[in-house]
């Protein structure tokens, strides 16, 4: 069962990568911009009976390893859901 | 004294610290590999710079979970000495036996420079032989480096006295354009609430010989040596 995680910068933590895209994003004209965060996208495929069991799975992961907690937000999709 | 500097796939500055520790300063000392488990009777576990399991992830985030991780995990708790630099300091933070994070540059950009740290604390087994105020010049090269905390465990960190040193200008003073990476609090080095685990971005295990540039890192090595006297 495939599971896509995406980890991005926690709302307050600098995320210099993002201020600088963003930046580059205003020159260009998109002056709309706002907000860029620049993260991480996982995607991973985890033997499992249901999607609940894959979506336990995954919280797990993303709580031990795929995120810190401190300095990211995660959030993730599970096939079929 | 007994030393130990665990060897990851990705270290780079392992072999500079066995040289600072056992040529330099005629201490014991031995490489630790990561999948070994035995801390091998060290006194003081060092986790040296470089680049850990290629950096993936996370800085640190890989290494953490090593065999020997868990060995100085226990040493830890038990009170034993643990000094992470630069990689070694974001592994310790990923294991959360220091606080806070460290992230990416402000500048976005690799810093390869010496810098000045301040000593906030000469009262923790890796500073005694200093003086709170005293002034380190030390290198650093790294491209994450900016320290992050909520800012309510910060100040906490700060009225115990964890923050250990701070980057300031050449004549000890606060200075936002001395902060080479962006640091709150221009934070270089932190311990644990026990003060037996320390970790800094500089690197005192290249500033051992005046030849090349300076000794400031030995002040660093010696208090830890006359602690455990």
């Amino acid at each position: 069962m495939q599971v896509k995680v995406f980890v991005t910068p926690r709302k307050g933590i600098l995320d210099p990568q993002g201020r600088a895209v963003e930046h580059s994003l205003k020159s260009l004209g998109f002056k709309d911009v706002s907000d860029v965060k620049i993260g991480k996208y996982i995607v991973l495929d985890v033997a499992a009976g249901s999607a609940a069991d894959a979506r336990a799975q995954a919280q797990k992961m993303c709580e031990r390893l795929l995120a810190n907690p401190l300095i990211e937000d995660f959030t993730f999709e599970v096939e079929g859901e | 004294m007994k030393w130990g500097v665990v060897r990851f796939p990705g270290s780079l500055d392992d072999n500079d610290a066995l040289w600072a520790l056992g040529e330099v300063m005629g201490q014991e000392a031995a490489m630790l590999w990561h999948k070994d488990t035995s801390l091998q009777g060290a006194q003081c576990v060092l986790l040296p710079g470089g680049f850990s399991y290629g950096d993936y992830l996370r800085c640190g985030a890989i290494a953490r979970f090593s065999p020997i991780m868990e060995s100085v995990a226990k040493f830890a708790a038990d009170g034993g000495l643990v000094i992470g630099t630069c990689n070694g300091f974001q592994v310790l933070c990923e294991a959360h036996l220091l606080p806070g994070a460290l992230t990416r540059n402000r500048s976005l950009s690799f810093v390869c420079d010496r810098v000045h740290v301040r000593v906030e604390n000469a009262q923790t087994p890796f500073t005694c032989t200093m003086r709170q105020g005293d002034v380190l010049k030390l290198p650093i090269k790294h491209g994450e480096g900016l320290y992050v905390a909520p800012e309510s465990e910060l100040r906490q960190m700060e009225e115990r006295g964890q923050v250990i040193l701070r980057y300031v200008d050449a004549a000890g003073r606060d200075d936002d354009a001395a902060n080479p990476n962006g640091s709150m609090h221009a934070i270089a080095g932190v311990a644990n609430d026990r003060f037996n685990v320390f970790g800094l971005m500089p690197h005192p295990e290249h500033a051992v010989e005046p030849m090349l540039g300076g000794d400031d890192g030995l002040k660093i090595f010696r208090s830890i040596v006359e602690s455990v006297k």
